[in-house]
């Protein structure tokens, strides 16, 4: 999937993740006719200059008017258009959530929805405009793929992923810049679906996506030099259909998962995680970290991932209390795994 | 008058055929949409049998105008009227709203051939239809599209911001749209007047940017020249409003808001039928005193 990107290793650390977004989708629209952009006022926030330069007859700004985007979207993907649509991901997923059911979903069509702004990455802007609970909103949606890229690089991959595959997609990404977690020189083998182990790591497994995967990089660093804890990291870039190979293998080897997230804790990441481990019918510790039925604060980004505990010291933090959890004690766990 | 004698005729008799299958349908169902229903046969036959390029032979047409239904919950108008098209079979509708049949209160795009979009959430259908027009301007195409709604559906104000993306687009010289609204002036609660007032109406309409052109509904020679003059097309977008009766046709429910959704016993179908066979007789002596 990385194969194509024309900018560089070193540019995709310069870029804010939108703004690799912006070029990707330019990139393909050079390739795809079919491919059309809108945006509800937000073509500059969002990065889709770039297109709207190049192609403007392909390029539609409603307005502040998101309900309206989504539906316009539907029409163009029925009448045999790609349509990326993009704005924050708060009003994507809940201003706009009737029409992407009904008119995107239900009708399963090539709606691409490019939620920007993700999690708490707005940080400053406030609750009005953080988005924590967008994944749990849109995770039920029939025919809805979710992807929450964990860097640029990955963001690139999503974004194609989504122009070549059909039906509807959610792809969450951050305001302003990601930590790099990806050589953008490296084919890694992205896929739809599939996680990707980051870390290698039998003690504990965090699994974590879109900004969290690097915070549980740094983690797992912290725990194996400080605390000779091998913890494995998993990117579950996408939600949804979450890999549930993955879960159950790290369920089997690690018997112990904490699950990172810039997202409430209620229908997300950790939710979907916990729906696999249930069903795998294995006993499994799970702490699922992100925001815990609370409303964030105002504030940058970063300290407001250390607030919630999903930034590396908060995972360290967390990992070592689930470490100190004897799981095997308890009589009715005793499965064999 | 845009119309021959014959063509009005002909016009007449289907969108009398459609009322009779739509009350049959309904009294297979049990219940039924019947007042938004009969509200909108004469624009809807008007759209499929006259004005819409649309073959039923041929559905997927890309090049075929593009309808959407907006006000969604007359399926058991368009079902019959798919029927009548041969893009439902007829024995079919016997099994309307019924587990497992594929037809049942909205209709599912992806179910009904050549029904152009699913609809069912109001003031959805506006921003659908606007994207439609996009796209064909995008491929080259000439096609049109054609947007029914609802009059109660207007409280939404999607269908406003989706009446400011047409007129816009148009203004860019992007977009084919033409709006008609069902004025029907009832919906589920009461008169649309005293649910939510509308009114003034028409001026919401200019004042978004449109061309309008007040109509009665059940006037087909009336409606197709309004038809005409929307599709030939102006600077301006067209609204056609199509000033209707809900549950025209039928004495008992024709007026009254409470036959927005209702049900039929045996001696309420017999009222309707005849009641159906009159109404359509009077509009046929119409043709023949006024027809050219």
């Amino acid at each position: 999937m990385a194969g194509g990107i024309t900018f560089t290793a070193v540019e995709s650390t310069k870029l804010a993740t939108a703004e690799i977004f912006g070029k990707t989708i330019a990139e393909l629209g050079e390739k795809d006719p079919k491919i059309v952009c809108l945006s509800p006022d937000l073509a500059t926030s969002t990065k889709m200059k770039d297109f709207l330069d190049k192609y403007p007859e392909r390029f539609f700004n409603v307005g502040i008017a998101e309900q309206n985007m989504i539906g316009i979207a539907a029409g163009l993907a029925k009448s045999g258009m790609t349509a990326f649509a993009s704005c924050f991901s708060v009003f994507a997923s809940l201003r706009a959530l009737d029409q992407v059911h009904t008119d995107v979903c239900y009708q399963n069509v090539n709606v691409k929805i490019i939620g920007t702004h993700g999690g708490t990455s707005f940080g400053q802007a406030g609750s009005t405009h953080h988005a924590i609970e967008d994944i749990g909103v849109i995770r039920p949606l029939v025919n809805m793929t979710i992807i929450v890229p964990a860097d640029g690089i990955e963001t690139a991959n999503a974004v194609r992923a989504a122009a070549a595959t059909d039906g509807p997609f959610y792809i969450r990404i951050n305001r302003g810049f990601d930590n790099v977690v990806y050589d953008a020189k490296k084919d890694y083998g992205f896929q739809v679906g599939k996680a990707v182990e980051m870390i290698e790591g039998t003690d504990i497994t965090i699994i974590a996506c879109g900004s969290c995967v690097y915070q549980a990089m740094q983690a797992a660093s912290i725990l194996n030099f400080d605390h000779k804890i091998k913890a494995r990291v998993l990117n579950m870039h996408t939600i949804k259909p979450i890999d549930r190979e993955a879960v159950l293998k790290a369920v089997a080897e690690t018997r112990k998962i904490v699950t990172v997230e810039d997202h409430t804790v209620i229908g997300g990441l950790g939710s979907a995680v916990a729906e696999v481990i249930v069903e795998g019918g294995k006993a499994c510790m799970l702490r699922k970290l992100g925001l815990q039925d609370k409303f964030s604060a105002i504030g940058l980004h970063e300290d407001l991932m250390a607030m919630h505990e999903i930034d590396a010291q908060g995972i360290v933090k967390n990992v070592l209390e689930v470490m100190k959890l004897d799981i095997e004690k308890d009589e009715f766990w005793g499965d064999e795994v | 008058m845009a119309l021959t004698k014959q063509e009005w005729l002909d016009l007449e008799k289907k969108a009398a055929e459609l009322r009779e299958l739509c009350l049959d349908t309904v009294n297979w169902a049990g219940s039924g949409h019947w007042g938004g229903s009969s509200s909108c046969a004469d624009i809807m036959t008007l759209l499929y049998y006259k004005y819409a390029n649309f073959d039923p032979k041929n559905p997927a047409d890309p090049d075929r105008d593009r309808i959407v239904v907006s006000k969604g919950h007359v399926g058991i108008l368009l079902a019959p009227l798919f029927a009548m098209l041969g893009l439902v079979k007829k024995e079919d509708l016997k099994t309307f709203n019924l587990t497992g049949s594929k037809l049942g209160i909205h209709l599912d795009s992806n179910k009904v051939k050549g029904l152009d979009s699913s609809t069912g959430s109001l003031g959805h259908g506006s921003s659908i239809a606007v994207g439609m027009a996009l796209a064909a301007k995008l491929q080259g195409k000439k096609y049109k599209t054609f947007l029914v709604l609802g009059d109660g559906e207007c409280d939404e104000g999607s269908v406003w911001e989706a009446a400011m993306s047409t007129a816009h687009f148009k203004n860019r010289g992007t977009l084919d749209l033409i709006t008609i609204v069902d004025r029907n002036h009832n919906m589920i609660d009461g008169n649309t007047e005293d649910v939510m007032a509308l009114e003034p109406f028409e001026d919401k309409w200019k004042a978004f940017g449109f061309e309008t052109i007040v109509v009665n509904g059940h006037d087909i020679p009336a409606l197709a020249d309004a038809l005409e003059r929307a599709i030939a097309g102006g600077a301006k977008p067209f609204c056609i409003i199509a000033d209707t009766v809900k549950g025209e046709g039928v004495s008992y429910a024709a007026g009254n808001y409470k036959w927005h959704y209702g049900a039929l016993d045996e001696a309420k179908y017999t009222t309707a039928k005849k009641d159906l066979a009159e109404y359509a007789a009077k509009r046929i002596e119409r043709v023949n005193k006024e027809g050219k």
